[in-house]
């Protein structure tokens, strides 16, 4: 009988194999094994087929010339780049729309998240309006009617609207002068710095005094004429380095300036005006969690309506907004990826479209895909969390 | 979405078939399934091209009705399998298609690295511009700057950046995953100058909203053969689809075509003929099919000469003249060996 004494009996006899600390690590060894084996040999496996099927392999083609145009680089490329330079010129054109429709998406879907409960019925309604309509259209469709519906209503480059000689406006996108930065541009891009240095301790400063004497100092104003003010005297300072160089029109487009292409300009504002309207209903949600008493206590002691909002609701309403938001932020990026149904260069488009064509390469290169969007996905998400934890409720 | 399905089959048929197993032929596993899975085109008037009633037409359709008329003596026993452009090797890697019958550019990458065959040339093709009437363009030599459309994951791309480079000449691409969203972004003035194999162009000004508002520019860029293509490791199915053409291109030389095949099964004593249609010989066996494989095509699709003239010739929309396409000794390059 003594050998069936349980833990109960302080030193038990059993088998280490009924240990449940010794059981769960067994377990999760065995899977590891398992996981690993299999992922082994689908690799070794699918190695063999590929050359038995003499498909090439292997990530040596990232070195060999894309032989290809891509009409949106943000860093220089050539048809005589690599495919590897093709993916990174295709991975930073996903992440500017990420990173601009994420922007604004933030700053439209806060608006029309905090019109949907003023008390003001026009903007109310239209807040309303906006966030049924556009969440409840698909986001590829939205794409196509910001890409096409408006793109065959601009008129061709010859015609096009011109926005005081200097930003034209057409089918070809928009073109705005590139600015030329001559001998002592430095001196003006340092004052830009510097004034940004400035308001900042400014802004510290000026709540710190708030806090000591309850006096208010214009934050804005000062800022303002800071930011704009310091430039502005270093330019007259070294004699106007900064020129800009005025797009004209050559034959069929636009020589000089830069040209915001429309396909970037269309996925931009419709990811962005599809994420804010369901960021509309998240900031919603966020603001009526704080009971109506905040408010009434924070009028009670004198704060008006924008500082009660400011100061009071929002700080509160953030640790109910921010999970939510970063799902909005990953769906934004990744619906990036219907870039391909207007043609604009992303990832998928130049990555795991020409460049997966001409290598053929296809499980390389869909794996490569995913594994970037995999890693985008967590490095936002990790940044939110962080955020998380910095306006999270601290309960005490 | 089709893609990323089709390489998730790729990845799974290559990771979990065992190495060197040895599964049923391709021609066993079409006749067990009855019928020839054939990816076309999304939409090209002309080579394949599906009407209001879902019933697909054109050239390179109508090869695959061939290859379906050989081996079952129905051309009606062929499914069709609609692809873009980048799409088209995948899927025929992971064996979703027998054939891939797509207007499809013959070059060594794709011959030699992507782990495919060409079985032959249904059409000879070169690269052109089209471009709208009022820009008074004459020539492509006169493009530089313009802003061009063209399809992602076609020779197309690189012929271009070859074409403008060559030449000194800038240019800003537009590339569209299918070509009704090239045509619609042309046709909506997003650039100047639309480019793809000549036949395309063809093709595709139908589909704009005033079709005799745009030229084609004289200048040929590239060789385009464009061909039927088949997966590596089954030898005895890329015979068959090879032959399949060669038949239709020596009924034309042979001067049968599907009116006249009954009358001549009967009475040709030309020997040549009679090999082709089976009535001498067993060609049929070494590929597995019945001897009357040539007579089966000719009767139910027709010969070369028949299938061009009703689906790009001269008399069709397309209004492509014979050309390059022209039989060898009519003053072409189109040359099948012999039937012995």
């Amino acid at each position: 009988m003594t050998d069936l004494a349980g833990p109960v009996g302080g030193r038990a006899k059993s088998s280490f194999i009924n240990d449940p600390k010794v059981r769960s690590i067994g377990l999760q060894l065995i899977a590891l094994v398992v996981v690993v084996f299999l992922g082994w040999s689908f690799t070794e496996n699918a190695r063999d087929n590929l050359a038995a099927q003499k498909i090439a392999t292997g990530f040596g083609f990232l070195d060999n010339t894309a032989g290809f145009g891509i009409n949106q680089t943000l860093i220089p490329y050539s048809e005589t780049s690599t495919y590897g330079r093709a993916f990174v010129v295709g991975l930073l054109n996903t992440l500017l729309v990420a990173v601009v429709g994420i922007f604004l998406a933030t700053i439209i879907g806060f608006l029309v998240g905090i019109g949907r409960l003023s008390k003001n019925f026009v903007v109310r309604t239209l807040s309303t309006v906006y966030v049924e309509v556009l969440r409840n259209l698909p986001p590829l469709f939205q794409i196509l009617f910001w890409y096409l519906a408006v793109l065959s209503a601009m008129p061709g480059p010859r015609n096009s609207i011109s926005l005081f000689g200097e930003v034209f406006i057409s089918n070809r996108g928009i073109i705005i002068p590139r600015p030329l930065f001559g001998e002592g541009a430095g001196i003006v891009v340092w004052a830009i710095g510097l004034a940004i240095l400035l308001a900042i301790l400014f802004r510290h400063w000026a709540a710190s005094r708030q806090e000591e004497t309850g006096r208010f100092l214009p934050v804005l104003w000062v800022n303002l004429a800071l930011i704009i003010g310091l430039p502005l005297i270093a330019m007259i300072a070294t004699g106007f380095p900064i020129s800009f160089e005025v797009p004209q029109l050559k034959g069929f487009n636009f020589v000089g300036g830069v040209q915001v292409i429309p396909e970037f300009v269309a996925l931009t504002v419709a990811l962005a005006t599809y994420t804010a309207a369901f960021i509309a209903e998240n900031v919603r949600s966020g603001i009526q969690s704080v009971s109506h008493g905040q408010t009434e206590a924070a009028h009670s002691l004198g704060l008006r309506h924008a500082q009660t909002l400011r100061l009071v609701i929002i700080p509160q309403a953030m640790r109910v907004i921010i999970p939510p938001l970063t799902s909005q932020y990953l769906n934004l990026t990744k619906n990036s990826s219907l870039a391909v149904g207007i043609g604009y260069p992303d990832l998928v488009a130049v990555f795991a479209g020409t460049a997966l064509n001409q290598t053929g390469q296809a499980i390389e290169i869909i794996a490569i895909t995913m594994g970037v969007y995999l890693l985008l996905s967590i490095i936002t998400a990790t940044i939110m969390n962080v955020y998380n934890k910095r306006v999270a409720l601290v309960e005490r | 979405m089709k893609r990323l399905l089709s390489t998730f089959a790729l990845a799974g048929a290559m990771g979990l078939c065992a190495f060197g197993a040895q599964a049923a032929t391709k021609l066993e596993q079409v006749k067990s399934k009855g019928f020839v899975q054939c990816g076309v085109s999304q939409g090209l008037p002309g080579f394949s091209n599906p009407n209001d009633k879902g019933e697909w037409s054109g050239l390179d359709v109508e090869f695959c009705r061939a290859v379906a008329a050989a081996i079952f003596g129905d051309a009606t026993k062929v499914k069709f399998t609609p692809l873009s452009a980048k799409d088209r090797f995948t899927a025929l890697q992971s064996g979703d298609i027998d054939i891939l019958s797509r207007n499809t550019t013959w070059t060594i990458t794709r011959d030699t690295s992507l782990g495919l065959n060409f079985t032959g040339v249904t059409y000879y093709d070169g690269q052109g511009f089209m471009i709208r009437k009022d820009k008074k363009v004459n020539s492509a030599l006169e493009l530089s700057g313009a802003s061009v459309c063209t399809q992602t994951g076609t020779t197309t791309e690189q012929n271009l950046a070859d074409y403008f480079r060559a030449n000194n000449m800038t240019y800003e691409v537009i590339a569209f995953a299918t070509n009704d969203e090239v045509v619609k972004a042309y046709d909506a003035g997003r650039c100047d100058v639309l480019t793809t194999d000549r036949s395309g162009l063809a093709g595709e000004r139908l589909k704009l909203t005033n079709p005799d508002d745009h030229i084609v520019l004289p200048e040929i860029i590239s060789k385009e053969p464009l061909g039927p293509v088949v997966a590596h490791g089954d030898d005895q199915w890329f015979d068959i689809v090879k032959w399949v053409l060669y038949a239709q291109l020596n009924a034309e030389e042979l001067g049968v075509n599907s009116k006249n095949v009954d009358e001549q099964l009967k009475s040709a004593v030309n020997p040549e003929i009679k090999r082709l249609l089976g009535t001498e010989g067993k060609y049929g066996e070494g590929m597995g099919i019945g001897n009357d494989w040539g007579y089966l095509i000719i009767k139910n699709v027709g010969n070369y000469a028949e299938i061009y003239d009703r689906t790009v010739g001269p008399d069709t929309p397309l209004k492509l003249a014979r050309g390059l396409n022209a039989l060898w000794n009519k003053g072409g390059i189109q040359y099948a060996p012999p039937i012995r």
